[in-house]
């Protein structure tokens, strides 16, 4: 008799807990399959193309369709949004925040630069990404759905970035969790290191630590390796083409400095800040390296003393790649938005279509992830922002934001 | 005959003269533009007449203008009062050392450089007259300047003095909260900070008693002392205080002060205003707060918002704006009303907020902060919406002179910043522990 009951239970207990299942991955699933139709009287594509009266179709997470709202039929049961502009999620291409957080503490949210050497590739930013870190939703809530972040200039060489999306939950969850390494010449190097002292010993140190990584790349590749060295392996990575340099540098001579580095070791290079990059645009075009250039805002202090808020309308007119970022704040405010960076920039002389370009598919280019996002294409993810007004006003407010197709606001 | 000849040639060089006087003279009409008077409701295709230094008339399209006026025709632009900022660092100076956590006998007056590029630079923001401050890493930093931006070599061509008391040509800085906070002189707790603040205001009050007493035995004059004759001013409400704050309960303890020695005082940053907004509202002192891209930075703006200047508005606070240049940029100072107005401000008050409800706070009103016959002739050209992020400052004249140009491509280069523009580092090094 008591066998049955407890049979009777065990059944009981069992079909609860597969409804409960059942039913609790049905709803989650029912977050992720939620279909939405986004409306827009003017939608930027990311590519330069602007539709009106555009319509784009979200399903899973992914974009379905994208195309006019007279072409595209909307389907029952998706939900309905509608904006005067929409554009792709805004990527960008270097912060810190995450390892920076917004109350400055050094004993508690300031990761971002270790003071015990000058060249430390191997530091990830992987191991030190806070997602719940304020100042990443505040990205967020302003339409910025990618980050790449990570170490901060300041050091030769302060560590990796990942790139990963601000609705991310764990670092796990990046897109590229060891993407570019961070590296800082000139006056950008902070005076936390008695070793560098000058620019040309910091060259130097980088120069020699680079030949050490050229023998144990060779060693790598001939599985003649007696040890692993973290700190080497992150820089045959870089010697090998599998990672990028992204190299923070403001002044001319600096900027050529680290194109000699490039050329010498041969590795990928992408330049950072560069805010006299007008006096030496021929030797970058000719390099054809792309750039994450400087915030528009950016204080004319130090190194970037000569730094121009035309650059940004002045690069897109040569040709020359670029990405905006938000940078690294040592103060107030603690970090930069790249939405009201590119607005200013617009201000000087980039047109509003260019600027969305290089907040998104130019920028996804730059930090190789277009296969996934930067326009709204039909097989990407469904990231996008919606906004009451020209993206770049002063007054225009982000009235919501999409990631993988979960509404963020 | 050969003298009244002889008085006729005499006459020649005299006239000649006298008309080159009158070249000068010659009024100046703005039309066409949409005017901003600030104490009116705007004037779309208005005229604005200027002579000599002064506003001689603001109105529409059917406004007199003077025979033989130069006719400046700004058709499609905006004309708005020159900009009023009530918290800057330009010019390069300073104010109190690590000496003594309390200077109010240093002057920002004695470090100012007329010649920094940072006030051409402010010039191209469309600010006129600024309120220029040591920093905030002390308890009182130093006596401030009210300055008109206009091309000097000595900071003294430069001084704005306030109506009523024609010797005061600016307040006094004084902070609470964590940048006074330090080791050494500083106070090492919020407590000490405003006991020490306390004691020197007896100690003030105690030596204007003195003074009060020397009227009527001359032997009984006190020796002069430079930090309490300053105080006496702030007590006697000569000498408005300037008090950077942040957090809400060190917004509380700087209206507690001021309400126990009865000065007047504008109270600076104010980052949690929008926690006490009733308190400061009822406390009838006016707020100059900031707007900036994020919050964070310090633990006691950790909790800043740009919704500051809406709520203040809705509590019935003065509000004003500000640059803190360097913390904001002169060049951005339209911008930061325009965030203001995003975050709820109305349009009227973030245009007053940049112009005259500092201007009244600075006490200097009579004389500028808006259109209006009788003042001084401060003025900026805009070359569309003020609170647009297309729109440009195109001109920016003070008392009928233009000083700035952005047609001009040495002017122009201000705006934007590139090689050279900025040989000096324009920024205030002493800003011991932070702005």
């Amino acid at each position: 008799m008591t066998t049955t009951i407890r049979n009777k239970s065990f059944v009981v207990l069992t079909c609860s807990l597969l409804f409960v299942l059942l039913f609790g991955a049905n709803a989650w699933a029912q977050n992720n399959n939620t279909s939405y139709v986004i409306d827009a009287e003017s939608m930027h594509i990311g590519t330069g193309e602007i539709l009106s009266n555009g319509r784009i179709l979200v399903k899973n997470g992914i974009i379905e369709a994208v195309g006019s709202q007279s072409e595209i039929e909307a389907p029952n049961g998706a939900i309905r949004w509608g904006a005067q502009v929409v554009t792709p999620g805004f990527i960008d291409a270097h912060t810190v925040v995450g390892l920076a957080g917004y109350l400055n503490d050094p004993g508690s949210d300031q990761d971002q630069l270790d003071r015990s050497k000058a060249i430390q590739p191997e530091l990830r930013a992987l191991d030190a990404y806070n997602p719940e870190e304020p100042l990443v939703a505040h990205l967020r809530n302003h339409g910025v759905t990618t980050i790449q972040t990570g170490h901060a200039p300041g050091a030769i060489v302060s560590g990796q970035s990942l790139i990963i999306k601000t609705s991310a939950q764990q670092a796990e969850e990046a897109l590229v969790p060891e993407s570019m390494l961070t590296f800082s010449l000139g006056g950008v190097i902070s005076g936390a290191f008695s070793k560098p002292g000058t620019r040309a010993k910091a060259t130097a140190m980088i120069r020699q630590e680079l030949f050490k990584a050229v023998d144990y790349a060779k060693k790598r590749a001939d599985g003649t390796l007696s040890s692993t060295n973290l700190g080497m392996e992150a820089l045959a990575d870089l010697l090998d083409g599998r990672t990028q340099a992204l190299v923070s540098v403001h002044k001319a001579q600096d900027i050529l400095t680290a194109l000699r580095l490039q050329k010498e070791f041969g590795f990928p290079m992408v330049l950072d800040g560069v805010a006299e990059i007008y006096l030496v645009l021929d030797q970058v075009k000719e390099s054809g390296v792309s750039v994450v250039l400087h915030p528009t805002m950016l204080r004319a202090t130090g190194d970037a003393i000569n730094v121009s808020m035309e650059t940004a309308a002045l690069l897109a007119k040569e040709g020359i790649p670029f990405a905006f970022q938000s940078g690294y704040e040592n103060y107030v405010p603690k970090t930069r938005v790249v939405l009201y960076e590119a607005g200013v920039a617009v201000n000087n002389g980039l047109s509003p279509r260019l600027a969305v370009q290089h907040l998104s598919l130019y920028a996804a280019q730059l930090l190789g992830i277009d296969q996934r996002v930067g326009s709204l294409e039909v097989g990407k993810d469904a990231d996008l922002v919606l906004f009451n007004g020209d993206p770049f006003e002063y007054t225009t407010t982000v009235e919501q934001v999409m990631i993988d197709g979960q509404l963020m606001k | 005959m050969k003298n009244r000849f002889y008085l006729f040639l005499l006459c020649i060089p005299i006239l000649a003269w006298s008309n080159s006087l009158s070249a000068q003279d010659e009024p100046i009409a703005f039309i066409g533009a949409t005017i901003y008077p600030i104490e009116q409701a705007p004037i779309e295709n208005g005229v604005l007449i200027v002579e000599d230094n002064i506003i001689t008339a603001v109105g529409d399209s059917r406004t007199r203008i003077p025979r033989g006026a130069i006719i400046n025709d700004v058709s499609g632009k905006v004309i708005l009062p020159g900009l009023v900022d009530t918290h800057s660092h330009i010019g390069g100076g300073d104010g109190g050392d690590r000496s003594s956590a309390m200077h109010p006998d240093v002057r920002v007056m004695d470090s100012f450089n007329p010649l920094s590029p940072s006030i051409k630079k402010a010039l191209s923001g469309g600010i006129t007259t600024a309120n220029v401050m040591p920093g905030s890493g002390l308890l009182m930093s130093g006596q401030t300047i009210y300055v008109k931006l206009r091309p000097a070599s000595d900071v003294q061509d430069m001084l704005m003095c306030t109506g009523e008391q024609p010797e005061i040509c600016g307040g006094l800085k004084m902070a609470n909260g964590t940048n006074p906070i330090g080791s050494g002189n500083s106070p090492g707790t919020r407590a000490k900070s405003a006991a020490l603040v306390r004691g020197l205001f007896i100690e003030a009050q105690n030596y204007q008693q003195k003074l009060l007493a020397a009227q009527e035995d001359a032997t009984k004059m006190p020796a002069r002392n430079l930090s309490l004759e300053t105080l006496v001013e702030v007590l006697e409400g000569k000498r408005t205080v300037h008090h950077h704050t942040h957090r809400h309960d060190d917004v509380l303890t700087a209206i507690r002060l001021a309400d126990e020695f009865s000065y007047d005082m504008v109270l600076q940053h104010v980052s949690e205003a929008y926690k006490v907004a009733d308190e400061i509202a009822a406390s009838g002192y006016p707020s100059s707060i900031i707007t900036l891209d994020s919050f964070g930075g310090k633990m006691e703006a950790k909790d800043f918002s740009n919704k500051n200047g809406a709520v203040l508005e809705q509590a019935g606070a003065d509000v004003g704006l500000h640059t803190d240049d360097y913390v904001t940029d002169s060049r951005l100072f339209l911008r930061s009303a325009a965030l203001a107005v995003r975050e709820g401000m109305s349009r009227e008050g973030a245009l007053k907020a940049v112009t005259l409800a500092n201007a009244k706070m600075m006490r200097v009103d009579d004389r500028i902060g808006s259109l209006k016959k009788g003042k001084d002739a401060d003025l900026i050209i805009l070359s569309g919406d003020p609170f647009s992020v297309y729109t440009h400052v195109e001109q920016t004249w003070i008392e009928g002179q233009k000083v700035w140009d952005r047609a001009n491509p040495e002017d122009k280069k201000v705006a934007t910043g590139g090689y050279g523009v900025f040989r000096l580092n324009t920024h205030a090094h002493t800003h011991e522990g932070g702005q």
